[in-house]
């Protein structure tokens, strides 16, 4: 599980590591360069002082050259003694030294600022050459030393910060803590929620980087209860809708043992079987409903529309007045498509143009490439129940009993299915209801 | 007793219409709530089984309807929504019983019978009187304990008269009382059956009131 604390944590740590690097290696280049630049003068100005005192002609002519003080005690721990200087003669004789100063030849021909190698140890050196004085002098220091310089300045200065550094840590992490405790909160509002709790999560209080996932969790609390209430409606539409014909088939049951008479006992057992088949269709509906519910589409399949509708017509049972025709166009198209789902819409729109005739003509045509169009010659809907018709369980109030007042609901959820559409509206040019279903756009 | 139902499933309200005439009720059947607040307008029924889903609206509303006109007419709630909330709210609408469906067809007769006795006020599920006594659930009469056959209209008749000794019933009534809308009245059928319960019972049981109709002879 990835903390969000942890996470922000890390990331502050890392940054503030790496200001805090950025600003040590700053501030040691810039020293380093001031420094560097200081030291350099005071090379020059030893090396100006040194040339001023020597006279002209003032050479001793002795073979050792003379200490001019103290004892060498090259990069001890302090400070003290860090140039040294030396006067050469033309000829190569070392007229003088610093005490500290090595034995060899620290200065070179050229005249001004040189980086050497002496003994072992890297020099900055400052010559003057004089011929007129007959005399070259060289004062230098350590660059050892003035690393060393350098670093003492930076660990001086990074020492405090790497001490404040845990406590650095620590503060961050309370801080974190008490910057995400209203995030804490609201998690531990909805994870103290029982199940069937759906009330939206009170946005106030909370901070304006969480609001839009509260709203959004309360969206989602919305789209559920709706959906719960949904399911409810149709489950407690669906009881009635079957206790219903049972409550009719046990009574007439109970009619039929108690009839003396033989014409109210069959006319029971007739109601019955009307009855069975009724509730048969139903149930099947209702189970065709719940599958579209449940999945998703199936693998679809290439397929001809006419030869399939010309099926359905067949098997959908129809009065004898009532003719099906079948466009012979829709012969050649063929369409991609879960074949079981577009079965489901075709038969269940056959079925309700069927139930509202008792003669006339059906017909199924394709109008332009993606329009499948099925024409009644029943009486149409009411324009004011035409918005209502695809509710599930609604049966218009001059409907013949037969209808579930589910085929087209069934209709509507399958088409979506496939990512289509069903409009409808009555024939203005005869009564009559005409559906049309509008595939997608889809490979064809 | 005559009895109005308020049914949209064509089978359950045929078995109904059928089951209940079985019973000595007389059934008239509409399909919704439009043709219900029709029926109840211009007829009087002893009382209504009424289904609450309708396919132009919601029972509990011709209920409301009945109770804001201070109809009495008692009302038993036939519908497939019986979880408890259901019945509460059908109930505190002014619902005298509540049957959910599937339901025996028996006990539906059985409860329709006990809303009817106590619209009567009556403590006893038997109607006396005098030597005689009707039982309502069996169809069965009696005079000085020894049973008497009797035909289901004929039946009918007495209990309407028995329900009230003493109170004239016209002949428009008792026909009321005996056929639904769709069956044909004869035209003296009441006189036959009151005639043949003359016959049963003795003369002087059924009084004629000559010009208004017919009551049951209350005992000096």
């Amino acid at each position: 599980m990835s903390s969000l604390r942890r996470r922000l944590f890390l990331i502050l740590m890392a940054a503030t590591g790496l200001i805090w690097l950025c600003a040590v290696a700053w501030i040691s280049f810039g020293s380093r360069h001031e420094l560097e630049h200081v030291l350099d003068t005071r090379l020059q100005e030893a090396a100006r002082m040194v040339h001023s005192l020597v006279m002209t002609g003032e050479r001793r002519e002795g073979a050792e050259a003379p200490a001019l003080a103290g004892t060498p005690s090259p990069l001890s721990g302090g400070y003290e003694r860090q140039l040294s200087c030396q006067i050469w003669s033309f000829d190569g004789r070392l007229l003088a030294r610093s005490s500290g100063a090595p034995d060899a030849v620290l200065a070179d021909e050229s005249e001004g600022f040189s980086d050497r190698e002496v003994g072992g140890e890297n020099w900055r050196v400052y010559t003057i050459v004089d011929p007129e004085k007959d005399v070259r002098v060289a004062v230098g220091d350590r660059i050892g030393l003035r690393d060393k310089l350098v670093r003492d300045l930076v660990a001086g200065l990074a020492a405090p910060a790497l001490l404040a550094m845990p406590l650095l840590g620590l503060l961050i992490w309370w801080s974190l803590g008490r910057g995400l405790r209203p995030l804490n909160r609201a998690a531990e509002e909805i994870a103290a929620r029982e199940g069937e709790d759906m009330r939206p999560v009170p946005p106030d209080g909370a901070p304006s980087e969480i609001q839009p996932l509260i709203a959004a969790l309360n969206g989602l609390f919305a789209k559920v209860q709706a959906a719960r209430t949904h399911e409810r409606d149709v489950t407690a539409f669906a009881a009635h809708e079957l206790r219903t014909p049972l409550a009719g088939l046990k009574t007439q049951a109970q009619v039929a043992l108690a009839a003396g008479e033989t014409q109210m006992r069959e006319n029971a057992l007739r109601q019955i079987i009307a009855s069975v088949d009724r509730t048969t269709r139903l149930v099947r509906q209702l189970l065709a409903l719940a599958r579209l519910d449940a999945g998703a589409a199936g693998q679809g399949a290439e397929m001809e529309l006419g030869a399939l509708i010309r099926d359905i017509a067949d098997t959908v049972p129809h009065p004898p007045g009532v003719v099906t025709v079948v466009d012979s166009d829709l012969a050649h198209s063929r369409r991609l498509i879960d074949r079981d789902t577009l079965w489901l819409v075709l038969r269940n729109l056959q079925e309700n143009a069927v139930q509202n005739m008792t003669e006339g003509m059906i017909h199924w045509r394709l109008e332009g490439a993606d329009r499948l169009v099925i024409e009644d010659e029943g009486p149409g809907i009411p324009a004011e129940e035409l918005s209502l018709v695809r509710q599930r369980f609604y049966r218009g109030r001059k409907a013949a009993g037969s209808g579930s007042g589910l085929g087209l609901a069934i209709a509507e959820a399958a088409l979506a299915r496939i990512g289509a559409r069903l409009a409808m509206a009555n024939r203005t040019e005869r009564s009559g209801l005409r559906a049309v279903v509008e595939f997608g756009p889809g490979p064809n | 007793m005559r009895i109005l139902l308020v049914e949209d499933d064509p089978v359950l309200a045929d078995g109904l219409r059928a089951g209940l005439a079985l019973a000595g009720l007389t059934v008239d059947a509409v399909t919704s709530c439009a043709d219900a607040q029709a029926a109840l307008a211009v007829s009087r029924f002893d009382a209504v089984v009424l289904d609450l889903m309708l396919p132009d609206g919601s029972g509990l509303d011709v209920l409301a309807a009945l109770r804001a006109r201070q109809d009495a007419t008692p009302v038993l709630l036939l519908t497939a929504l019986d979880e408890t909330p259901d019945r509460i709210r059908g109930l505190d609408a002014g619902a005298d019983d509540y049957l959910g469906k599937p339901f025996d067809l028996d006990e539906l007769a059985a409860r329709l019978r006990v809303l009817l006795r106590r619209g009567s006020g009556r403590a006893s599920p038997l109607l006396t009187h005098g030597d005689l006594a009707l039982d309502p659930a069996m169809l069965s009469v009696t005079l000085n304990n020894s049973p008497v056959a009797v035909s289901r209209r004929e039946f009918a008749v007495l209990s309407m008269l028995m329900e009230r000794p003493g109170v004239i019933r016209s002949k428009g009534e008792l026909e009321e009382r005996l056929y639904g809308w769709q069956e044909e009245v004869e035209s003296n059928t009441v006189e036959v059956y009151v005639h043949n319960l003359r016959a049963k019972l003795g003369r002087q049981v059924i009084e004629t009131v000559r010009g208004l109709g017919y009551r049951l002879r209350v005992p000096a």
